[in-house]
């Protein structure tokens, strides 16, 4: 109580309407002024310990050798350095293996969001016979993901003579991808309103026009959330690369990060640097699709 | 479900008996034509593999063209219950769901309880709680491999300065240390995606009935015992499910802290089939290991649903 009382004190009268109007519209599940402090206290605290190792790597990237090796841990670059990024841009081929990344990862995303947003308006929008058992059959194979698989698809791909080409990865990718983004789509596009879909095929549009002019535009976030999930799979996936992937100029960039690591010595500073590069894009799609992020997964199928 | 589909045609073609017939016919194929390209993918690269999977486990299945596969029957699954390594990989695995699973799911709903109502900078807290979610594995191992390194690791200079003389400890080259240092990363990268899904179940929590227990004066444990934890069941029960599946498979960390080292004892259940296959080529082994793991997976994500509903009911 007292808490309200001083902020009462201090906000300006029109603030404090606005925040009289919030309180009014969405009680907290705490209440909107209980342990306000402490939360705060507490947030910045998971705050910190999410982002420091990744801090810290941005930090050491910065680092000459000297300092990375040390017995001491520099936390604070002392002797700023960009040799690091220089090196790991120039040897090891690096920005090939970013722009093979790159396009497996935007070749991922492009393939699953278009096929599961077919597949997830069909059993969205349509009755047809095994409808629910086929549904089933995608979810089921939730419990049965990327590693499981491995030996088989590794054989498959070598009957199809898919191995060492990113096009083969990217069709592993969205085979794995699809299960999950068809679930979260078919919740989606089931809350548009039918009244609507009706009104637009009254006025003449095709079955595929009802997708990508209605509906697709209007699951904006359900989309995003999918973009991003199967663009992170794609980005960061290791052993399916690993195994399929032979020839040096085919690696993508979770494999070159792991020939870092030499036998013997550790380049540790241009690992770091090329760490960062890596994590760039992640970050970046991440920032684009946060706004619908939230709502894409509140208002999918799993509540 | 109403029939909406109502295929328009151009207002100029002929109302014919063969084009009505054609028109029914498309009407009825849509949605396999809309499903065909997903189901195609799905069937050759996820469902032909699992039943490939099973199959192969049955030969001594060798990769090399020419090589005779002969048909052994169970002898592989046998071999599963008389190999002592297994068992090593069996309860490391057991033993980073049990602690991993709870912990995140712990930790990822307290933090969507501090972050679900409004206040200062909540979006930016959000963001950072979820960026682990989003780093490479690759990445956040070999941080973690650096913040662990016996030689100026950050980790052995704060233990340093707290034990007020010099620690080397070797983490990634011992059993325990290993296995936390597996543990600990795998929680913090994790954590995130739990948060998250939590965030918007609670999001979804009815205000005026948390409002209606609190004006009746339930104490803020009881509120949350009765009004929000029942309504943000089915997603703890998700949750729970894929956590579990995805513990179950704890592979990428474990290959590049430890590689399943020292001597086996950081081993999980899929680097060491991985190994098998890989390394050593017992293709068939590997798989008869990974059916083993896929039907536990699947009985363990049935049993856990029919348990969270029963409960439910009662």
């Amino acid at each position: 109580m007292s808490l309200t009382f001083k902020d009462e004190l201090r906000a300006p009268t029109t603030r404090r309407t606005r925040r009289e109007r919030i309180r009014d519209s969405q009680p907290g599940l705490f209440g909107i002024r209980t342990w306000k402090k402490t939360r705060l206290i507490t947030a910045c605290i998971f705050g910190a310990i999410s982002v420091f190792p990744l801090l810290y790597m941005i930090s050491l990237s910065f680092q000459p050798t000297g300092d990375i090796l040390t017995s001491h841990p520099v936390l604070v670059p002392t002797r700023p350095t960009v040799i690091n990024y220089v090196q790991a841009w120039s040897e090891n081929s690096f920005g090939r293996y970013f722009f093979n990344s790159m396009e497996v990862a935007l070749g991922t995303v492009l393939i699953t969001v278009v096929l599961a947003s077919l597949a997830a308006f069909a059993f969205a929008r349509y009755n047809f016979r095994f409808k629910e058992i086929i549904f089933y059959a995608f979810l089921a194979a939730l419990a049965v993901p990327s590693v499981e698989l491995i030996i088989p698809q590794y054989l498959l791909v070598l009957k199809l003579h898919l191995t060492d080409s990113l096009f083969g990865l990217i069709l592993i990718y969205a085979s794995e991808n699809l299960p999950f983004s068809i679930f979260l789509l078919r919740g989606f596009f089931e809350a548009v309103p039918k009244e609507l879909e009706e009104s637009f095929r009254l006025d003449g549009a095709r079955t595929l026009r009802v997708l990508t002019r209605l509906i697709a535009p209007l699951s904006i976030p359900a989309l995003a959330v999918v973009a991003m999930f199967t663009f992170n799979f794609a980005w960061e996936e290791f052993v399916i690369a690993l195994t399929l992937i032979n020839s040096p100029t085919h690696r993508t960039l979770p494999i070159a990060l792991n020939f870092f690591i030499g036998e013997h010595t550790t380049q540790w500073g241009p690992l770091f640097a090329a760490s960062v590069i890596a994590t760039i894009p992640s970050l970046v799609v991440f920032l684009i699709s946060q706004r619908s992020f939230q709502r894409g997964v509140s208002l999918g199928g799993i509540r | 479900m109403a029939s909406v589909v109502l295929e328009q045609r151009p207002a100029g073609s002929p109302p014919g008996a063969a084009s009505r017939r054609g028109r029914r016919a498309l009407r009825i194929a849509t949605p396999y034509l809309l499903l065909a390209p997903a189901a195609f993918l799905f069937l050759l690269f996820i469902a032909y593999p699992i039943f490939r999977q099973f199959d192969i486990s049955f030969y001594d299945w060798h990769i090399f063209p020419g090589v005779a596969n002969p048909f052994v029957g169970w002898s592989n699954y046998s071999h599963i219950f008389r190999d002592p390594a297994i068992r090593t990989a069996a309860w490391n695995t057991l033993l980073f769901l049990v602690i991993t699973v709870p912990i995140q799911m712990g930790i990822g709903l307290f933090a969507a309880a501090i972050l679900t109502d409004r206040m200062p900078g909540r979006g930016f807290w959000r963001a950072l709680i979820f960026i682990p979610v989003i780093t490479s594995w690759v990445v956040v191992a070999y941080i973690f491999a650096y913040i662990f390194a016996d030689q100026g690791g950050v980790a052995n200079s704060v233990i340093s300065l707290f034990a007020g003389h010099t620690v080397h400890i070797d983490w990634l080259a011992q059993t325990w240390t290993g296995n936390a240092v597996i543990w600990l990363i795998s929680i913090w990268k994790g954590v995130g995606w739990s948060f998250i899904m939590f965030l918007a179940a609670l999001d979804g929590v009815p205000r005026d009935l948390v409002e209606a227990g609190r004006v009746d004066g339930a104490k803020e444990v009881r509120v949350w015992r009765h009004v929000v934890i029942p309504n943000i069941r089915p997603t703890i029960m998700f949750v729970l499910v894929i956590l579990v599946i995805g513990a179950s498979q704890v592979f990428t960390q474990v290959f590049i802290l430890t590689s399943g080292g020292p001597y086996g004892s950081t081993e999980t259940l899929f680097t060491y089939a991985y190994q098998q296959a890989f390394t050593f080529f017992s293709f068939s082994y590997a798989a008869a290991i990974a059916s083993v793991m896929a039907i536990v997976v699947v009985g363990l994500s049935i049993l856990q649903i029919h348990v969270l509903r029963s409960g439910d009911r009662s």
